[in-house]
């Protein structure tokens, strides 16, 4: 999991320039990148954090979105990517070895004699077995996992079948966007030789909701009000993530106003106090009688303004 | 352990490999082949690469842009890692053989 703060990931202060920046990123990158540490499981998990850490500060725009804390440090999937130590050390890696134009054929190893085979021998023959099993991390594993929209807001756990039978129970945060990326650590493909199992990786799919709409922290949704509410003002009940709350419309309340429930919108989390949510009032007619059309009829403001003027206006 | 240049594995052009990777000129790539640094899986009629191709070039890439190994230096970096994963690799393989002789 990328860490919280990408600042500390790259062990630079928060106000660090451009430049600073880059030079920590490179830094870290010399000494992590897992190609240079073949045989240092974590060193792929720690490259892609401070990775992403570097992407994000480098992006002046997503920095200042952290910064506001309108984005956390998990940010975007990062896209899958392949590392060449996963292949050098395989049949495929034959035409990389032996140096410069190196004879290429040589898959099978017949140098075994050499150092490790002397090493090896005389621990055979004394009755080890040393090194038998290899240590290996084991893979990482991704799965997809559709979640309801009232769960990224409330925060949910959900149960995630494997393919290979296990359950596996997954934290939804409040807050989670679709497409974000969970990782479970250890939960992946099991390790050989004693070394940790690879990692699950989790991408959210969330399903959209037939009336809230979600903005950062906050959800929006479209409440219909009868013209007697709208006009005379009314304390309505509202849906909201969290069950139903009382709200007053105030007199006068035209079609399109906004009302704001405090703390109604995305559930707290971490640092981030809640959002809100906002309704904004559409006025139905209903069913209409005999005495609302002969009230109309007479209405002595019947007439009145052109509701589309301004939009006449604006394209002509 | 992935295997490259596996039978049916799909290889893909020299550009397509530029345009993967985003930051790379074809002129470098040529010359990273004429140094023998990159060995496509395929030379002719044109270079076609595997994964693994792709992973290591990637990685040259990374060399170069992030860890500012100049392309003076570059040979002795991969000639190192080269010697890394072939001692890595005979090591696994001296395991193995332990494993199946010894137990």
């Amino acid at each position: 999991m990328p860490g919280n703060d990408p600042y500390a990931t790259l062990g630079v202060k928060r106000d660090a320039s451009a430049d600073e920046i880059r030079r920590a990123y490179r830094a870290l990158a010399k000494r992590h990148h897992p190609d240079l540490n073949p045989g240092d499981a974590a060193a792929e998990a720690r490259f892609k954090d401070i990775a992403a850490a570097a992407d994000l500060l480098e992006d002046a725009d997503k920095r200042a979105r952290f910064d506001r804390g309108e984005i956390d440090a998990t940010g975007a999937p990062v896209p899958e990517r392949s590392f060449y130590r996963g292949y050098a050390e395989g049949d495929g890696a034959a035409r990389y070895r032996g140096g410069r134009g190196g004879d290429a054929g040589d898959s099978d190893g017949p140098e075994l004699g050499d150092i490790f085979g002397e090493f090896f021998n005389r621990q055979a023959g004394a009755g080890g077995r040393a090194g038998a099993g290899m240590r290996m991390r084991g893979r990482d594993q991704r799965y997809e996992l559709g979640v309801d929209f009232l769960d990224t807001v409330n925060g949910a756990t959900r149960r995630l079948g494997l393919p290979d039978g296990r359950d596996l129970d997954v934290v939804i945060p409040p807050g989670i966007e679709d497409g974000q990326v969970l990782r479970l650590r250890g939960q992946g493909g099991a390790g050989a030789g004693g070394a940790p199992a690879g990692d699950a990786l989790i991408t959210i799919g969330v399903f959209p909701h037939p009336f809230f709409r979600r903005e950062g922290a906050d959800l929006h949704v479209a409440l219909p009000v009868s013209l007697r509410e709208a006009v005379l003002g009314a304390k309505v009940t509202v849906p909201t993530p969290r069950g139903p709350v009382a709200m007053t419309i105030p007199p006068h309340s035209d079609a399109g106003r906004q009302l704001r429930l405090r703390g109604r919108g995305v559930a707290a989390h971490g640092k981030q106090a809640a959002g809100d949510l906002y309704a904004t009032l559409q006025v139905v007619i209903g069913p209409v009688d005999a005495s609302l059309e002969a009230f109309l009829k007479d209405w002595a403001a019947a007439p009145g303004e052109d509701p589309r003027a301004a939009m006449l206006e604006a394209t002509q | 352990m992935t295997g490259s240049g596996a039978a049916g594995e799909r290889l893909i052009t020299l550009s397509a490999l530029c345009r993967e990777l985003g930051r790379l000129e074809e002129s470098d790539l040529l010359r990273w082949i004429a140094a023998e640094w990159v060995r496509p899986a395929a030379r002719q009629p044109e270079p076609r690469f595997a994964a693994i191709d792709v992973a290591r070039v990637r990685l040259i890439v990374e060399l170069r842009d992030e860890m500012e190994v100049g392309e003076a230096a570059m040979p002795v970096v991969l000639s190192l890692l080269d010697q890394l994963y072939e001692t890595r690799r005979q090591m696994r393989l001296v395991c193995a053989r332990l494993e199946r002789d010894g137990a």
